[in-house]
């Protein structure tokens, strides 16, 4: 108990300091709001005319993908984060000092959370002005903003620890995309999954990133009315599946990203 | 004496490249001991070793008697670091620095921010408390640096190269301030690039090369092996190389270094100024042509140069290396 309350603590101390540092470095925040603003009027203007939903707005169907896509981006964060502190030979502080093992991981993903609720909220505000609107209350939106940013989070255990990997900062960009983009894209984040050919189709049906996004449509209430239902149970159940896969994902990179956080040390 | 920090038998390597080939270390309590050696001998590898950043591949180490391998918490909580291997946060400032690793040493709220401020004081950082720490001076930073080891007032304190880079009147500052740590009792293991900041600051000092030991001694010991002060002199001709050899012959109190390539040779000598105008006396009699001559303090080169018979030459690095080198560059560059 003592353990965890330690862990806790010292990962507060490390959340804190990465929360000094956006506020110090806000040049990192453009991004973080442009980035958003962009892809929202990119699609909703460039696709948005040309591809047709059946039985709904294809700006509509199309927000709960572009949310997903940017926060599990935003996880990006997490890793350049943790490789620019190895680099600055600052992990080494921090492994010299008698503190929890996991903080400096625990409170980078905890800071993490607030990249993803400032683009959240651009994309929602950029959402309204081109014309998406949620439609099962407050409280549904809530909770499918709740859990694009559980996703996030967990996906940002997956990146800090390819940060804990990499040899440098620049390489975490690419790493981060060659995971990203195939998982962002072969889903139903931009098109219904139904119409991709079969091998996509199943991945998309099984990839968690179309179940976060399904189940965020969901609870705005963006599902097109001509789309069919969805057969498979990860999209039947996409709450659920979303959550198990948190769990999943948490459980298998928290532990891996620990130990190898407990090798990692800037050698001159 | 009970020793603070004792190591044997540390063995590391990284593929082929051999960085500690078996090095063992003692230090006393409230001592300082000098690891000397170019870059790439090991002088970083071992501080990480012993400082629980890396694990060794054999070999055995107590810090302040609590074994390394089986207690590496134990002994954080004893230890600071400070220097090429560990840094601070460039975007905070210099307080919030020191507060935070107050409480990752788990001082508490108010005695982190009272310890933040003490160091700050102490440093002569308090103007600069406030400002971030990207706006400092390489002096202040590496106070700043040093201060942050010192955060829990641990009994003993490794300082990796803590003064590389600095400009001379920066790095006089600095050993002042470790100078007056040492006096408190702290035990000290200190590395260095430069023979007079080990002769400065150390009590004992270990020569070291390709990760082993090649001599060791105090200061006194390690100044009567290597010789003296030397006298430098470059000839415009080649050919006088020979009659200067012999001129120095008569005063040298060691070998004399002949570099061909830039027709300079180098004696030890045991006297200072007077030996140096007694040879200038004797070359102008002998009416050679000096281009160049001096008096210098004997380098790690030189060094080397008595034991090994070769330069102290840089390691080709291994990959962890290279990372290192460069930022110290960088860091010099400030």
């Amino acid at each position: 108990m003592s353990r965890i309350i330690r862990t806790l603590g010292d990962g507060w101390v490390i959340a804190r300091r990465n929360v000094i540092k956006i506020r110090r470095v806000p040049e990192v925040l453009v991004f973080v709001v442009i980035s958003p603003i962009m892809f929202v009027l990119l699609f909703a203007y460039v696709f948005g005319g040309s591809i047709d939903i059946p039985g709904g707005s294809y700006r509509e169907f199309l927000i709960g993908g572009i949310f997903a896509q940017t926060v599990i981006f935003g996880a990006t964060f997490t890793g350049a984060g943790i490789a620019d502190d190895i680099h600055k030979g600052i992990i080494n502080r921090f492994r010299s000092l008698p503190m929890a093992k996991s903080a400096v991981l625990v409170g980078r993903t905890a800071s993490d959370v607030i990249y993803n609720l400032i683009s959240l909220l651009i994309m929602a505000l950029s959402g309204f002005i081109v014309g998406w609107r949620f439609h099962e209350g407050l409280l549904n939106a809530a909770l499918g903003f709740g859990l694009l940013l559980l996703f996030a989070y967990a996906f940002s255990w997956i990146m800090g620890y390819i940060g804990l990997l990499v040899p440098s900062v620049e390489v975490i960009n690419n790493a981060a995309f060659m995971v990203i983009f195939p998982l962002t894209f072969v889903a139903n984040t931009f098109v219904p999954a139904e119409n991709l050919p079969t091998v996509l189709r199943v991945f998309a049906e099984w990839n968690p990133v179309s179940a976060v996004t399904q189940a965020v449509r969901d609870l705005f209430g963006n599902l097109p009315t001509g789309i069919p239902e969805p057969t498979v149970w990860p999209l039947r159940n996409s709450i659920l599946y979303t959550l198990i896969w948190v769990v999943l994902i948490i459980a298998v990179f928290a532990p891996l990203a620990v130990r190898r956080y407990g090798t990692a040390a800037k050698r001159g | 004496m009970a020793n603070a920090i004792e190591a044997r038998g540390l063995v590391k390597t990284y593929g082929k490249v051999t960085a500690l080939a078996g090095l063992d270390l003692a230090v006393a309590e409230g001592t300082v001991l000098g690891l000397l050696g170019p870059n790439g001998a090991g002088k970083t590898t071992a501080v990480s070793i012993l400082s629980t950043l890396i694990e060794p591949d054999a070999g055995e180490a107590t810090i302040a008697g609590i074994d390394l391998r089986a207690h590496p918490d134990l002994v954080r909580s004893k230890m600071g670091l400070s220097g090429q291997s560990a840094a601070v946060d460039e975007q905070l400032t210099g307080f919030e620095n020191l507060d935070m690793v107050g409480r990752l040493y788990h001082l508490g709220r108010n005695r982190s921010r009272e310890r933040a401020n003490e160091l700050l004081e102490r440093f002569d950082l308090t103007e600069a408390a406030a400002r971030p720490v990207k706006t400092y001076s390489g002096g202040m930073r590496r106070r700043l640096d040093l201060a942050g080891a010192l955060v829990a007032e641990p009994p003993v304190l490794f300082l990796d190269e803590p003064t590389a880079g600095l400009d001379p009147r920066s790095r006089n500052e600095l050993w002042e301030v470790i100078r007056e740590l040492v006096g408190r009792g702290t035990t000290l293991l200190l590395t260095t690039q430069y023979l007079e900041e080990a002769d400065q600051l150390a009590n004992d000092i270990v020569v070291i090369d390709h990760g082993r030991e090649i001599a060791h001694g105090t200061s006194r010991e390690l100044k009567r092996m290597i010789g003296g002060e030397r006298i430098e002199v470059s000839v415009t001709n080649a050919e006088d190389a020979a009659k200067v050899r012999h001129v120095l012959t008569s005063y040298a109190s060691g070998e004399i270094q002949h570099d061909a390539t830039t027709h300079t040779l180098v004696a030890p000598i045991a006297g200072g100024a007077d030996v140096l105008t007694r040879v200038l006396r004797s070359l102008d009699a002998e009416g050679i042509a000096v281009e160049d001559i001096g008096l210098r303090r004997p380098t790690l080169d030189d060094v080397f140069l008595t034991i090994t018979g070769h330069h102290a030459e840089e390691e080709p690095p291994a990959e962890e290396a290279t990372p290192g080198r460069g930022e110290k560059k960088k860091r010099g560059a400030k």
